[in-house]
């Protein structure tokens, strides 16, 4: 293993170790120092913009940002003084300032990293009201079917932008225009499903404010964990439910497949599961000669998933069962021999039952007529 | 030695060490001693658009038309910089300056002067002071109290053509380091010169190279920042213009130093003549050999590319501009790591300022110690200045460092138009700050000017008189400033546009009680938490404004008082009912028809139509006098504070 050798420095007079490369501000949040953050996020690299996060370290001239500042053997560090604390204020307050507040209607409300900085550092009220509070009114961008990005809510703290590049390596939105009209914009400001956007909700999941938030906000009473059933890659993903349904999907930061990461499928495609269209039972013709009707013939009930299987009869389906349908798929299979015949899977199934249905095709069928759909 | 080298065209002569460019130069001046009689013309950018193009153009016709093209030639030179009386003309051997020269003027000057060899008298400078008529530059008040180093070529030589720089001491710098020096020994003498960057933040030059020098990596850059973006500032432009291959010599100088081989000009698009300019001398120089594959037969290589800027004044800053270069937007990165280290293409790079590049040739060819005996013990050198605004000699000074400001302003600058009072002046542009009257004994310098509150910046000098309401200067500037800035840190995006919209207020008469305090805490946070020196510094020019001439705020916001009378808000225009002699003048004038009365009915303004324009005051005769323009708050004049 390769040892990491660590510094030693000095926080607020406490004397705390880090490893050698970390920043300040991680050595601080190690050793339970709370320094404000707004563009921080520990999942892309650091860009020091917000400016919260100023600390003072003794002997140089200016406050240097803690987020991208690393560590030095010995250096001493105050996160917290009256001058850096008025900066905080007038910084927090021209963020308010440009951001529409109407927090009583937002749905990040509660989780929003700007409300829980105001309640931390607070505002001079006085100076506040006497800065502009300029109504952006920019249109909301509704376009994209699983979430809506609200650029009067936006702080351009650039998460969402480094996220996509960074670890979506998309490149969809990049920062554009420039001083105060300064946005977060796709290629040529066009809407978010007309561009290289693919939804898959990474920039969403790490926005601070109510900026890009989901169309759906139920939120889940318990999480259950699990695997993605989308494709063979085998994303870990905890499903929120509330009741009986699905109502939120965030992937598992443990897994080491997908290290918390979604795609679009994962992160908003879990209505099937509870849909009502669902078909999850093998269907027959009922014409065909090896169809042994049902003696159940009641077809779906209104809002459940069908549990049994199916026969198309005259055009309709009727429900069959597990062996009939068996039965008649065993019995099909052996009018044809070697190439007569082709075998296609499924992405959505396990490795183990791939492995499987290629195995029977070539041991069983006699073909290596076998392909797969590769990915959703 | 074989003197027959023809200097008809660049092709037929190359460059292949220091012996052969001193033949040239040789040959070259001494083919100029039989052509006779010289006409200069400047076509520096400010002499151009008082027309000396059509004035260059009547000489050539002129010349041609009395059949003496092989006795005179007319060439255009770069700017002198005293553009206040351009377009300016040098003639003849003896040098005589004329002034304000229209293209009417060319066949008298042809008769007179270059013929007949006699002084065109209305055209030549005459002092101000003594009354006495100047022949020659160096007469000029404006010219004695400066000392051009880095001007030294403009408006000498004729900035298209290599062989002129040659014939004055062009690129012996180049061939003295070339064979004499090592790379070392030029970073060691230009530490010893004391430079520092002239485009700003005053970095030493000599250390900035070195470490450079020292940083690890094959390939290396060096860049001429170009994106001259103050207003009212043209220094860098002018000697891009006017001495191109001063600017190009200091490249390649610094590429020796550095050991890089690759120069790119920074060079904003909106100043095409020294986009043309510069990239003529590249050319010329390829031509020649002293650029490209080893140089005068000393084995370093260098090629100088041009970039054009989009004109963002935030690319100025010198990593803003390398992301410019890369293809990027143009946003300033955090430093460290710093361009010496990791600069280009994440190479090292050395990005100087024009001013800096120029007078890095001056240095290698003078020696490091010559240089350090200009200016003060610790400003070393020279500086020029783009003087500007209310003053009578519009121009661009090169002075001494620790020159004082009186002596820029009154002795150079022939102190302000009009016989108005002096107020502040304005130096650095938006990141600077304004000096007042009781400061201007002050000795130029990067630190007494940062004790005085402001900065050199790269030279810009606006000068205000009495009629310049100081509120509304730094209104203008922050206006600049919040559309300037890059956008992407919160104090410089929101913070200038917050100050911008306060300021605005006050000189709406909008302001409220304590607003002056919020400015305050507004600049500090802006200044101590923006990430680049353009955050840095903006706010400069609200902290000086309000450290010197607070009362004038304080009048803004309380009494709604404009003492220069410019904030229209807060001025009205009356009449003076017993001086109207209702003559009908300014009720005729009047565009909005704001004035009430007629014929033997004296005139009376409606305030709530009256869109301060002044026609009124302009048009009322002298000798009635009856409008005046008023400020403050006086009873039935548009009250609207409550």
């Amino acid at each position: 293993m390769i040892r990491v050798s660590s510094v030693s420095l000095n926080i607020n007079g406490i004397t705390v170790r880090a490893d050698e490369g970390a920043t300040i501000l991680t050595a601080a949040q190690d050793a339970g120092i709370y320094i404000p953050t707004l563009c921080y996020c520990p999942d892309v690299s650091s860009i020091g913009v917000c400016r919260l996060c100023l600390v003072r370290i003794k002997g140089q001239r200016r406050l240097e940002p803690a987020c991208r500042t690393p560590v030095e053997e010995g250096i001493v560090v105050v996160t917290d003084d009256p001058e850096i604390e008025r900066l905080r204020r007038v910084i927090l307050e021209l963020i308010l300032s440009d951001h529409d507040f109407n927090c009583l209607l937002c749905p990040k409300s509660g989780q929003c990293r700007l409300q829980e900085l105001v309640n931390r550092i607070g505002l001079n009220e006085h100076r506040f009201n006497r800065l502009e509070h300029v109504a952006k009114d920019l249109p909301i961008d509704t376009s994209n079917p699983f979430f809506d990005f609200n650029p009067n809510k936006c702080v351009q703290c650039t998460i969402c932008v480094r996220t996509c590049h960074e670890i979506v390596g998309n490149d969809a939105i990049d920062m554009a225009y420039r001083s105060y009209d300064l946005r977060v914009s796709t290629f040529a400001n066009k809407l978010l499903k007309d561009s290289a956007c693919v939804s898959c909700g990474e920039c969403m999941e790490r926005c601070p404010v109510g900026a890009l938030v989901p169309k759906k906000t139920e939120y889940p009473t318990r999480e259950v964990k699990t695997t993605c059933s989308y494709c063979g890659v085998g994303c870990g993903l905890y499903l929120g439910v509330r009741g009986n349904t699905i109502v939120k999907a965030r992937g598992d930061d443990e897994s080491p497949v997908n290290k918390g990461n979604l795609c679009v499928r994962g992160r908003f495609g879990y209505n099937f599961v509870n849909s009502p269209d669902r078909l999850s039972l093998p269907l027959m013709r009922a014409y065909d000669e090896y169809a042994q009707p049902s003696s159940v013939v009641k077809v779906t009930e209104e809002g459940r998933p069908v549990t049994l299987p199916l026969v198309k009869r005259e055009g309709k389906f009727v429900e069959i069962n597990w062996d009939q349908a068996i039965k008649y798929v065993a019995s099909s299979l052996a009018h044809y021999k070697g190439d007569e015949i082709a075998a296609i899977s499924s992405a959505r199934c396990t490795n183990e039952e791939n492995y499987l249905f290629q195995k029977f095709t070539r041991a069983v069928l006699k073909t290596n007529n076998i392909d797969h759909c590769a990915r959703l | 030695m074989d003197k027959s080298i023809s200097i008809q065209s660049t092709e037929d002569y190359g460059i292949n060490s220091a012996e052969s460019l001193r033949l040239l130069r040789e040959s070259l001046i001494a083919g100029e001693q039989t052509t006779g009689k010289v006409v200069s013309v400047c076509c520096g950018s400010g002499c151009m658009s008082s027309g000396s193009e059509h004035v260059r153009a009547a000489f050539v016709r002129g010349i041609k038309d009395q059949e003496l093209e092989d006795e005179i030639t007319v060439k255009k030179t770069g700017c002198h910089g005293f553009c206040e009386r351009g377009p300016i003309v040098i003639v003849g051997p003896e040098k005589i300056f004329y002034q304000h020269v229209t293209k009417e003027d060319v066949p008298e000057i042809i008769s007179e002067t270059l013929i007949e060899n006699r002084v065109v008298e209305r055209l030549l400078y005459e002092d101000p002071v003594t009354g006495q008529k100047c022949f020659h530059e160096n007469d000029i008040p404006f010219y004695q109290k400066q000392r051009r180093i880095v001007l030294k070529n403009c408006g000498i030589i004729d900035p298209t053509s290599i062989e002129d720089y040659i014939k004055v001491d062009g690129f012996q710098a180049l061939a003295k380091i070339l064979s004499q020096m090592t790379p070392e020994g030029v970073i060691e003498e230009i530490k010893l010169s004391g430079l520092r960057g002239r485009g700003g933040a005053g970095f030493p030059a000599g250390i900035k190279w070195e470490t450079a020098r020292n940083a690890p990596g094959e390939e290396k850059y060096i860049i001429c920042n170009g994106d001259e973006g103050d207003p009212g500032a043209f220094m860098d432009r002018s000697v891009m213009e006017g001495d191109p291959y001063s600017v190009m010599e200091g490249m390649m100088i610094a590429g020796y130093a550095v050991g890089a081989s690759q120069g790119i000009i920074y060079v904003r698009a909106e100043y095409p003549l020294a986009v043309h300019h510069l990239s003529t001398a590249i050319a010329q120089a390829t031509d020649l050999g002293l650029l490209g594959h080893d140089i005068m037969g000393s084995g370093f290589n260098f090629e100088i590319k041009i970039v054009k800027g989009a004109g963002a004044f935030v690319c100025g800053e010198e990593t803003a501009l390398i992301a410019s270069i890369e293809g990027r937007s143009g946003r300033p990165k955090p430093k460290p790591p710093f361009p010496a280290i990791q600069g280009l293409w994440g190479k090292p790079t050395v990005i100087n300022n024009v001013e800096t590049l120029a007078n890095v040739s001056r240095i290698a060819l003078n020696g490091g110690k010559w240089y350090s005996e200009i200016g003060t013990p610790t400003d070393k050198g020279t500086k020029i200045f783009s003087l500007v605004g209310k003053v009578q000699n519009v121009g661009l000074v090169e002075v001494e460092m620790g020159t004082t400001l009186r002596e820029i302003i009154f002795d150079i600058g022939g102190g302000i138009p009009g016989g108005k009072r002096f107020k502040a002046v304005q130096t650095g542009g938006p990141s600077g700050g304004c000096i007042p009257e009781e400061l201007l004994d002050l000795p130029v310098g990067y630190e007494s000017l940062a004790k005085a509150g402001s900065i050199i910046g790269s030279g810009g000098m606006l000068v205000m008189d009495e009629d310049t309401c100081i509120v509304n200067i730094a209104r203008y500037f922050l206006d600049f400033a919040q559309n300037e800035s890059c956008g992407q840190c919160t104090p410089c995006r929101l913070g200038t546009k917050q100050m911008f919209k306060i300021l605005r207020d006050i000189t709406r008469g909008d302001g409220k009680p304590g607003d002056i305090e919020i400015l305050l805490e507004l600049s500090d946070a802006v200044k101590q938490a923006s990430i680049c020196g353009l955050g840095m510094t903006v706010p400069n020019p609200v902290i000086s404004t309000i450290r010197y001439f607070r009362k004038e705020y304080e009048e803004h916001i309380l009494e709604r008082r404009c003492r220069a009378l410019v904030c229209r808000s807060l001025i009205f225009y009356r009449i003076k009912p017993y001086r109207c002699k209702a003559c009908m003048k300014c009720l005729e004038a009047c565009p909005v028809g704001a004035i009430i009365g007629a014929k033997w009915q004296v005139h009376e303004i409606d305030q709530s139509k009256c869109i301060k324009c002044g026609t009124c005051m302009k048009v009322c005769p002298k000798r009635f006098n009856a409008v005046e323009c008023v400020t403050g708050r006086i009873e039935g004049l548009g009250d609207k504070s409550e």
